[in-house]
């Protein structure tokens, strides 16, 4: 008896077969055609998913892709109203260089993993690993981030909800990589809080991003690790905007009343779609939904108060 | 004879009693220290384990052909190639090498690999196809004890029951609380996971470097499973990555003999951090059923208890744990009626066995909570119905041992009842408040808590085990300078036995130049780095020993310079009469002639308890400590930041105050993840979360500053009086920082690791 057929060298490579191959292309275009060639290989980034991923055997992909080396992804400008952020930003640099337009992820980029994990980690692979508990998400939904992804020869931009499909799962292509994110300046106070059973280097028991944009009088909310996908909630959304509305709030920048704060909340805990596993119960997360969702509104809202 | 070459009498330094820097704190430190899984040797092969997935069934059928036609699969071994005994166990040999009928937990091993490679032979073990007929596990520790249950080993399913009855069994009270509480199933996750490396001498015979807490007991197992006289099997320590009880029971050192005897071929084995939660035993979960009767003063009039062990699948340490647990049930407290049923019982859960605190952590969890609740029912403050009941020397324990030597209990209260409280946290920066850098509150719903606890427990093994430890100790000139050489089989485990040993050398010898030599079995046993005790036990040899040099030393001085200086005594390097002051220098004496000692320390002796009544003089020496826990809970989150921990604990003499230090510290830190994270959880068998993704441990933003007192009474049984320090520090800290959770709470939090939704109410738990 054998092992699986034609295997060598007990590796799992096979006659003829290169084993686990490592891509290091120094550009964009040479990336994207490695990519098109190797559509199995996977995207290294920060490595904080996927080294984990290789150490616990729970993936063997055939070939890596490199990304580090690649100038292009690291860089980010302002255009018209938005932030083009390129994939390959650390969340250190993020923090250090852009808080001030992107003011949501700053906060949820200061929530991940400790400063080594932070200096590798990038928002392009929490887009590209897609987990529901991916911190950088939340803020993208509320902000209205749009996805650009490229394959060679071509590139497209979808908004973040078409992007994400599932627990792990988003609309790339085999041969697309997550190039940048066009994420809109902050056009008021923005907030994220996150559960975690510890005080740091935690993954989100649950979270929670919001938006307020001045301008058009609107406020946008995203749910983290419950539910399936990073969620809406479009009914605490139109609660809260018709309710500051209706007490003339935002002209009179005026105080939220707490009933109104908590219906917000349990608006927020039953937009969520929670599930009970060793992070946490079901009740615990909807529970606590509802306590973050209050909280970052009135500091959201304390800080547009406080903005002349 | 030359003339005498008197020295100059120099300060010692980096003797007893300072904080000596220990040699691998730098090199941990940078990354740079030799760890049992750095170890290499040429031309070695890698070994694999196939471990069961299922909790529990039966085997029908082992098929090793397929792995072993792996390329570079260089041997497949399962049950039927163990030559020796095909089990082992410290205490009880139960656990089987590799299992044969049926497997009693998941992550039982089953069959080894070797091959070329590493990932060969993970490949290859994963093809060793194993037949089982599963059964449904057994993993309800009460069901376990039931009448009629199915018995998991042919002894039962009690591993072991203490019984203790002391004093007045009808005996009654004015005021009765009764209480439940339980404790999650804490691992001790350890820096560095089971490693080593074992090279066939082709003689038959091997050589093995691990990491491990006692050399010699691994040595007894290994032979035995091997079929090798002791002789024929060698064991040297390789760099450890903390044990904290993790490394008493053997994990791959047979296996990879195994594996390298047959092979001829040096083999190395290496978990990894998952494997490893398979790879070793944890602290016991525990039930814990208590009543308190008292006076309406406070006076204590009996307790009585019913306390449950869940010992998994095979006895490890749980005899000794589940004594431990009876003998400290009722806390450092006179109690002068007890009744105290312990039980330490076989599941199909993953084997537990040895964790600093052995048994006394879960017990101080119960005791301490009934405290204060006897206190709330009492309308008494908890601080003061402490010191009420707080024992003394001359106090007898439930099991009628006299306490001997300091017992200052009510003194360590009192010290951190009075040490100053911490200032309120700043609500700018979130870092000091509940939820951290998480964010999730600006001060909203914090309430501070405060909260006391005491603990103790025994030093040194106890029961009647003749307990000892060895010593080498070598005096002799190097380059015109005395030079003390140290051997012994102590494991540095990282509690830093190593440069102790060198401050007892200086201390004793006078000399600077202190060599300590690499751990192994080419001497005598030291015992295991376990229950607070290698720094009494293997300084006392080495005290022992030095003694024993000195006076041949001073003997051969007499002889050389003959009777005219009278009575000779060491004052550092130098030979010194009253008369006539320094007369010649160690090197003058020793030349090119050393000389060398080996010498034992036992400690006193101890009795079994007796099996009716659980009386005796079990314990060699019992070590305090007090704590207060100040936290601040976020009431509407259930999320906890402990502000700070006072502690007080008597040490005897601290021969390493930065030690000591470290002790302290480290310990609070594995009683705080207690207290609010640390928790293998199971279901029906199978471990949710076997990595540090989803086992929490603090973090350096959840341990908060330590604010020790520590005090050194001397205990008159021990070398320098010191006394185990290691282990107080996580006792009596989970129940600290659990009452100042509910006296911020309000709610009865019976249950660690406290849970989010414990504080905030979800589970139907209520003030």
């Amino acid at each position: 008896m054998a092992g699986p057929a034609n295997e060598v060298d007990g590796l799992g490579r096979c006659q003829g077969g290169k084993g686990l191959e490592f891509l290091q292309p120094t550009s964009l275009t040479e990336a994207l055609e490695l990519k098109a060639a190797h559509p199995g290989a996977v995207p290294l980034a920060g490595g904080t998913d996927l080294m984990v991923d290789l150490n616990f055997d729970r993936l063997r992909p055939e070939a890596m892709l490199d990304l580090t080396r690649i100038d292009e992804l690291k860089q980010w400008w302002p255009h018209d109203d938005l932030i083009r952020l390129g994939a390959g930003v650390s969340y250190t640099r993020l923090v250090s260089e852009i808080g001030e337009y992107l003011p949501g992820l700053a906060i949820a980029s200061r929530t991940i993993g400790s400063p080594q994990i932070r200096n590798r980690a990038t928002v392009g692979g929490n887009l590209g690993t897609s987990s529901p508990a991916g911190d950088a998400l939340p803020p993208l939904l509320a902000a209205g981030a749009e996805i650009e992804v490229a394959s060679a020869g071509s590139s497209r931009r979808m908004p973040f909800r078409d992007f994400m499909i599932g627990p792990k799962k988003n609309a790339l292509a085999p041969e697309e990589l997550i190039v940048a994110v066009h994420i809109p300046k902050a056009r008021g106070p923005q907030q994220f809080s996150k559960i975690g059973t510890r005080n740091a280097m935690v993954i989100s028991v649950a979270s929670f991003a919001l938006a307020i944009d001045a301008g058009t009088r609107a406020i946008s909310c995203a749910i983290g690790s419950a539910g399936p996908v990073i969620l809406e909630a479009p009914e605490a959304d139109e609660f809260i905007e018709s309710s500051l509305e209706e007490s003339g709030a935002w002209d009179a920048r005026s105080r939220i009343d707490n009933s109104v704060l908590q219906r917000f909340g349990e608006l927020v805990a039953q937009g969520a779609r929670p599930i009970t596993d060793v992070r946490g119960t079901k009740a615990y997360r909807q529970h606590a939904l509802a306590v973050i969702a209050a909280r970052t509104l009135t500091w959201a809202w304390d800080d547009y108060m406080a903005s002349a | 004879m030359r003339a005498p070459t008197i020295q100059k009498r120099t300060e010692q330094r980096g003797g007893v009693g300072e904080s000596v820097q220990r040699p691998d704190g730098v090199p941990k430190t940078k990354g740079e220290f030799a760890y049992s899984s750095d170890l290499w040797a040429e031309n070695m092969l890698w070994g694999a384990t196939t471990r069961s997935p299922h909790p529990r069934a039966r085997i029908v059928s082992i098929d090793t052909r397929e792995a072993l036609a792996t390329p570079r699969v260089r041997t497949v071994l399962t049950h039927e190639d163990v030559p020796g005994r095909k089990s082992y166990g410290m205490e009880v040999p139960d656990q089987p090498v590799l299992a044969w009928d049926d497997v009693r937990y998941q992550g039982e091993a089953v069959a080894l690999v070797a091959a070329d490679h590493p990932e060969a032979a993970r490949r290859a073990a994963g093809r060793v196809k194993i037949e089982y007929e599963v059964l449904e596990p057994l993993v309800d520790p009460e069901t376990a004890l039931a009448d009629g249950a199915p018995a998991l080993h042919p002894s039962g399913n009690v591993i072991r029951h203490i019984r203790i009855r002391h004093g007045d069994q009808e005996a009654s009270a004015e005021v009765v609380v009764k209480g439940d509480y339980q404790v999650g199933m804490q691992d001790q996750a350890f820096l560095g996971p089971e490693s080593g490396l074992a090279i066939p001498d082709g003689e038959g015979g091997i050589d093995l470097y691990v990491s491990t807490q006692w050399l010699h007991i691994d040595l007894d197992q290994l032979a035995a499973s091997l079929d090798l006289p002791p002789s024929k099997v060698r064991i040297t320590l390789a760099g450890v990555g903390g044990a904290f009880g993790a490394r008493e029971d053997l994990s791959i050192q047979i296996h990879c003999c195994l594996l390298a005897l047959e092979t001829g071929r040096p083999v190395k084995m290496m978990y990894g951090r998952e494997e490893s939660f398979f790879g070793h035993v944890h602290r016991h979960p525990a039930r814990l059923h208590y009543e308190h009767g008292a006076m309406r003063d406070g006076r204590l009039v009996y307790v009585k208890a019913r306390i449950v062990l869940d010992g998994g699948a095979y006895a490890s340490s749980s005899t000794a744990v589940c004594a431990n647990a009876a003998c400290f049930s009722c806390g450092p407290y006179n109690v002068p009626n007890a009744t105290i049923d312990a039980y330490a019982v076989y599941t199909d859960n993953p084997p537990c066995g040895a964790m600093r605190g052995f048994g006394a952590v879960q017990t101080c969890f119960a005791y301490e909570s009934q405290m204060d609740r006897l206190a709330k029912a009492l309308d008494i403050d908890p601080v003061e119905l402490r010191r009420l009941n707080a024992m003394d020397t001359g106090a007898t324990m439930i099991t009628g041992q006299e306490v001997e030597g300091p017992a200052p209990v009510a003194e360590l209260l009192k010290r951190v009842r009075n040490a100053p409280l911490p200032p309120d946290g700043d609500a700018m920066d979130i870092r000091t408040l509940p939820g951290g850098v998480s964010n999730t509150t600006h001060g909203e719903g914090v309430k501070r808590g405060v909260g006391y606890a005491l603990g103790f427990k025994n030093i040194g093994y106890s029961e009647g085990f003749d307990d000892f430890s060895t010593a080498r100790v070598r005096l002799s000139v190097v380059a015109g300078e005395p030079q003390v050489e140290v051997h012994s089989a102590a494991s540095e485990v990282g509690q830093g036995v190593v440069t102790v040993q060198m401050q007892i050398a200086r201390t004793e010898l006078g000399v600077q130049q202190v060599v300590v030599l690499p751990a192994d079995t080419s001497i005598g046993s030291s015992g295991s780095s376990s229950a607070s005790r290698q720094t009494w036990m293997t300084g006392g040899a080495v005290k022992n020993a030095c003694e024993a040099v000195r006076a041949r030393l001073l003997q051969r001085a007499a002889q050389r310079l003959g009777k005219r200086h009278g009575k000779l005594t060491l004052d550092g390097a130098n030979i010194v009469s009253a008369g006539s002051g320094s007369v010649a220098s160690i090197s003058d004496i020793v030349g090119d002639d050393p000389i060398e000692e080996t010498k034992e320390y036992h400690h006193r002796k101890t009795f079994p308890l007796d099996p009716r009544t659980g009386q005796g003089n079990a314990h060699v020496a019992f070590a305090f400590a007090a704590h207060r826990a100040v936290v601040d809970v976020d009431l509407d989150l259930g999320l906890v930041r402990v502000v700070e921990m006072a502690t007080a604990q008597d040490v005897g003499k601290a021969l390493n105050p930065q030690a000591v230090e470290g002790q302290i510290e480290g310990g609070i830190a594995q009683g705080l993840g207690l207290a609010l994270m640390e928790e293998i959880q199971i279901s029906q068998g199978r471990i949710l979360n076997p990595s540090f993704t989803d086992y929490l441990i603090p973090t350096i933003l959840d341990m908060p500053p330590v604010r020790a007192d520590v005090l050194e009474l001397g205990d008159p049984h021990a070398p320098y009086g010191l006394k185990g320090v290691g282990e107080p520090p996580t006792i009596s800290s989970t129940p600290a920082i659990v009452a100042a959770l509910r006296d911020a709470t309000g709610r009865p939090l019976t249950r660690v690791p406290v849970r989010p939704d414990d504080i905030v109410g979800l589970d139907g738990q209520s003030g």
